[in-house]
């Protein structure tokens, strides 16, 4: 029985089995790679997704759990438009990626995070944003995130 | 003189707009047929003089080695082909910079691509040819630190005498001259057209202009006819005043698709009719597949076969889930290849008895002798992609898809197992999620795996590493015991031995640059069931470690300041004094460090880069260590794009703290026991430091900056550990010790 879900916008009904991850059906199933695989048990936030607007690692998210429920994944974060999001443009300006494989979760995060907080402090930071970076981005995702919501506050976006 | 910490903001030069009046937008895609209306510059070194110029670069001695192509489409596009694979380093865009410059290209217009990615050019008969002449030379291995070189040279019977990094050789003798020489081939032509001596013409934004009579061509109206022109292999490169890229904190090119989710990995492959397949391997390297009843898998939905390799199970199903599901519902029965009794501390008990047998120090009266018995365990890159190779075979071709970081030994070794001709196996080279030395062909299983798993499929087949298998089946950093010994009197180093087990001479690693009347390194050889591989600054972290330790123990036994006493033992005006001098400066290492918080210090140099850095660590209430902030002062000659190399030095930095407190792959009964993430802990957010990253432009040779800043991270934060506690570090990681 298909599960019917939102993705970025659009409705899909997800056929795969129930017990299967949100992660794989998005990347199999509907196609979307941007989110990527990393450790499967829920260890380093590279499946990041938004679910209702909530972070969630979607390696450890059946699929049988997000009927009804609205998902967004890196691809869908841009404006309508195509412009960037004010944390995607940080995320250029600062120079964060460096293999980049970590970055579609991590900017996942950092979205979640400043939607809820505004303006995060380093604490917030520290606190949320708990994705491994092998390459060590962190100081950048740091700095990005804090021009990213200086720049969000101006725009009254994010 | 002396660089500034690069800024962000301030560094990249606006890109210049892409109009132009006139020009025909024609739309090229790269890997389409692009060459048509354009031309394609390939330069090769070929004839004597060529050699001799190669010879003067890069001190190899070989012919036909290709060097570098690009390619100028009639719109002015410039696609600078590099034989590397950017696995996150940024060379790609440095090495961009390098051809841009000299060929004075607009750099708005300036796409890398990794040769032979390009299917157009690579059926081509140029194609062939690069493919022909890097099987005999390969250029995309110069990325790689010496140690690779030689084994790869060892194993491909070539004799290749040095390694370099892609920027320091690529760049430099390749990437610099093809650009060079594109753009003289470029003024010859319009020099003809204009009929006026070719030294009246100047270039800039790919343009030349004429500027005595007003008149101007575009590169792209140039390209095609230029491209048939004979090209000067030896032309004159920039000096150092007239680079307009290199040194500028150009944004890198690659980073755009990767914040919105379009970068293609390896993993994120795919073909109609792909299947997913996953595998687990005999858990004690060396060990074989006895058996497995491939019933249990086969009755879970959407799995289509369970095959058997001599070392692995390997199952093959519609999609990755249901392949993992079915190779859960397995219970496959393994030998242990005779290393069932192995464990890590069986193997430092044997790495200890052979440095036992060293020869021991004594003091003269006065002195002072001082011994520290130092360990460093195997340690996985935990490249964030697990490895994940798409093949497909079909009449007798065999076509691959994946991220490895010789894609021509990596065709090699699946033709090998395919048991093909090379000539009917194609390897695309794909965006790697990481690397830092775990995608080097000869260790990367899974090249032989997938191409006889795809023989005995009818459709393409992607095979996934889970990161369990990722962890257990790594080919780690060498685990090292080593044994130093220092006589010290008045302030001084008078003698220092080490001695050191491990597989391989880690000559270079184990020297340090402090003037020492007696010192000697002792290579003791130890081989385990384990490949020993290269881990992010090969030899460099564990012997940057011990030795940097040390040092701080011999300063601490003659009463004084770490950083004075190094610094008494280097040559005055010497590179490193200067590095040194500027770490402590930087850090304010003679100001007391806030309340609760010590200072600690190390220099090390690899790849031709001395990088000197200090920590400033605490312990938290649980007893952990906590580094707040770190400096790094770096001088590895010039630096090509300051904003991306201070990114390889903070990364580097804090991969080597993330190792030197946490990361350890512990052998029991001959198996890895780590498995995942949440037993093989990566430093995270809330423990990385602020990094204070500055570059000593010292126009020294060029060295590496990829690997460089990780050396010294551990031993800075033992030794502030050592000043804020008086307890040496000398065994890593610091946390949980002796685990097994
Ligand atoms: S793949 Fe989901 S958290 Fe690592
Ligand atoms: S950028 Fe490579 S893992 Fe984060």
């Amino acid at each position: 029985m298909a599960i019917e879900t939102t993705i970025n916008g659009k409705a899909v009904s997800l056929t795969a089995e129930p017990d299967t991850p949100l992660l794989w059906a998005i990347r199999e199933e509907v196609g979307l790679t941007g989110t990527k695989f990393g450790c499967g048990i829920a260890a380093c936030g590279a499946c990041t997704v938004h679910v209702n607007g909530e972070p969630t690692r979607s390696c450890s998210v059946p699929v049988s759990d997000v009927a009804g429920k609205s998902i967004t994944t890196i691809e869908g974060l841009k404006g309508a438009d195509g412009t960037l999001h004010a944390v995607q443009k940080a995320w250029i300006a600062a120079q964060v990626p460096q293999c980049g494989y970590c970055q579609s979760g991590q900017i996942m995060a950092a979205v979640a995070l400043i939607q809820k907080t505004g303006k995060p402090s380093n604490a917030q930071i520290d606190e949320a944003m708990t994705n491994i970076c092998r390459c060590g981005t962190y100081p950048r995702i740091r700095k990005a995130i804090i021009a990213a919501t200086g720049q969000a506050a101006l725009e009254g976006t994010a | 003189m002396m660089a500034d910490n690069p800024t962000l903001e301030t560094e990249a030069p606006a890109p210049t707009p892409a109009r132009r009046k006139g020009v025909k937008r024609r739309a090229f895609l790269i890997g389409s047929a692009a060459v048509v209306g354009g031309g394609l510059f390939a330069v090769w070194w070929g004839d004597n003089s060529a050699r001799k110029r190669a010879v003067e670069l890069t001190a190899k001695d070989k012919d036909g080695s290709f060097l570098g192509w690009l390619k100028i489409g009639e719109d002015d596009t410039v696609t600078i082909y590099t034989p590397h694979i950017d696995f996150g380093q940024g060379s790609n865009t440095a090495l961009a910079q390098m051809a841009a410059d000299e060929l004075d290209a607009d750099w708005s217009r300036v796409t890398v691509e990794s040769a032979p990615a390009d299917p157009a050019f690579a059926n081509s008969s140029l194609g062939k040819g690069f493919l022909a002449d890097m099987s005999g030379y390969p250029g995309v291995i110069a990325a790689m630190p010496a140690s690779f070189i030689s084994l790869i040279a060892r194993q491909m019977n070539l004799q290749i005498t040095g390694g370099s990094s892609a920027v320091r050789f690529t760049g430099q003798s390749g990437m610099r001259v093809a650009g060079a020489a594109a753009r003289a081939a470029l003024i010859a032509e319009a020099a003809d057209r204009l009929q006026v001596p070719a030294n009246e013409l100047t270039t800039q934004d790919s343009q030349v202009t004429h500027a005595k009579s007003a008149r101007t061509l575009r590169y792209g109206e140039l390209a095609e006819a230029a491209a048939k022109r004979p090209l000067d292999d030896n032309p004159k490169l920039k000096t150092r005043e007239q680079y307009r890229y290199i040194g500028q904190g150009i944004p890198r090119l690659d980073i755009p698709a990767k914040v919105d989710g379009s970068a293609l990995y390896g993993i994120d492959f795919t073909l109609p009719e792909m299947r997913v397949a996953s595998i687990m391997m005999a858990p004690v390297r060396g060990g074989k597949l006895t058996s497995v009843d491939p019933a249990p898998a086969m009755a879970i939905d959407g799995v289509e076969k369970v095959i058997q390799l001599d070392e692995a199970v390997i199952v093959v199903a519609k999609g990755y889930w249901q392949a993992k599901k079915g190779l859960d519902a397995l219970t496959p029965q393994f030998s242990d290849g005779g290393h069932g009794g192995l464990s890590t501390a069986s193997i430092y008990a044997a790495q200890d008895k052979l440095n036992a047998a060293g020869p021991k120090l004594t003091a003269p009266t006065g002195g002072k002798l001082v011994t520290g018995e130092y360990k460093a365990p195997f340690l996985h890159q935990a490249m964030m992609e697990p490895f994940a190779i798409t093949a497909h075979h079909k009449d007798g071709k065999l076509e691959m898809w994946g991220g490895i970081q010789d894609p021509l030994s990596a065709r090699m070794m699946a033709a090998e197992s395919a048991g093909l001709d090379a000539d009917n196996v194609t390897f695309h080279p794909m965006i790697m999620g990481g690397g830092f030395g775990r995608r080097f062909p000869p260790y990367s299983q899974i090249i032989d795996q997938v191409a006889r798993v795809a023989m005995q499929v009818p459709y393409p087949v992607k095979l996934i590493w889970s990161r369990e298998e990722e962890v257990k089946h790594g080919a780690y950093r060498p685990q090292v015991a080593a044994r130093l010994q220092g006589v010290t009197g008045k302030k001084r180093m008078a003698a220092w031995a080490s001695d050191y087990a491990q597989n391989d001479d880690a000559a270079a690693e184990g020297t340090v640059p402090y003037a020492i009347p007696n010192f000697e390194a002792r290579h003791h050889q130890f081989i385990s069931n384990q490949v020993n591989a290269y881990w992010r600054s090969v030899n460099a972290s564990q012997h940057g470690f011990f030795n940097e330790s040390f040092v701080d123990e011999l300063a601490h036994a003659e009463g004084e300041d770490p950083y004075t006493f190094r610094r008494n033992h280097l040559a005055p005006g010497s590179r490193h004094l200067l590095v040194l001098d500027t770490v402590a400066q930087r850090s304010g290492w003679t100001t007391p460090p806030p309340e609760g918080r010590a200072r600690g210090i190390a220099m090390v140099e690899s790849f031709g880069t001395i990088v000197a850095e200090v920590v400033e660590a605490s312990l938290k209430e649980d007893g952990t260590p906590r580094v707040h902030k770190a400096w790094a002062v770096v001088d590895c000659g010039t630096t090509v794009n300051p904003v991306n190399a201070a990114a390889q030095i903070e990364g580097g930095l804090i991969m080597g703290l993330s190792a030197a407190i946490g990361e350890q792959i512990n052998i029991d009964k001959g198996a890895v026991v780590e498995s995942n993430f949440s037993d093989y802990p990566i430093l995270q957010m809330a423990d990385a430091p602020e990094v204070d990253v500055h570059f000593i432009e010292s126009g020294a040779k060029m060295g590496g900056i990829g690997e460089p800043g990780l050396p010294p991270a551990a031993p800075a934060l033992a030794n502030a550990l050592f000043a804020l506690t008086g307890k040496r570090v000398r065994q890593l990681p610091i946390l949980a010790q002796a685990k097994v």
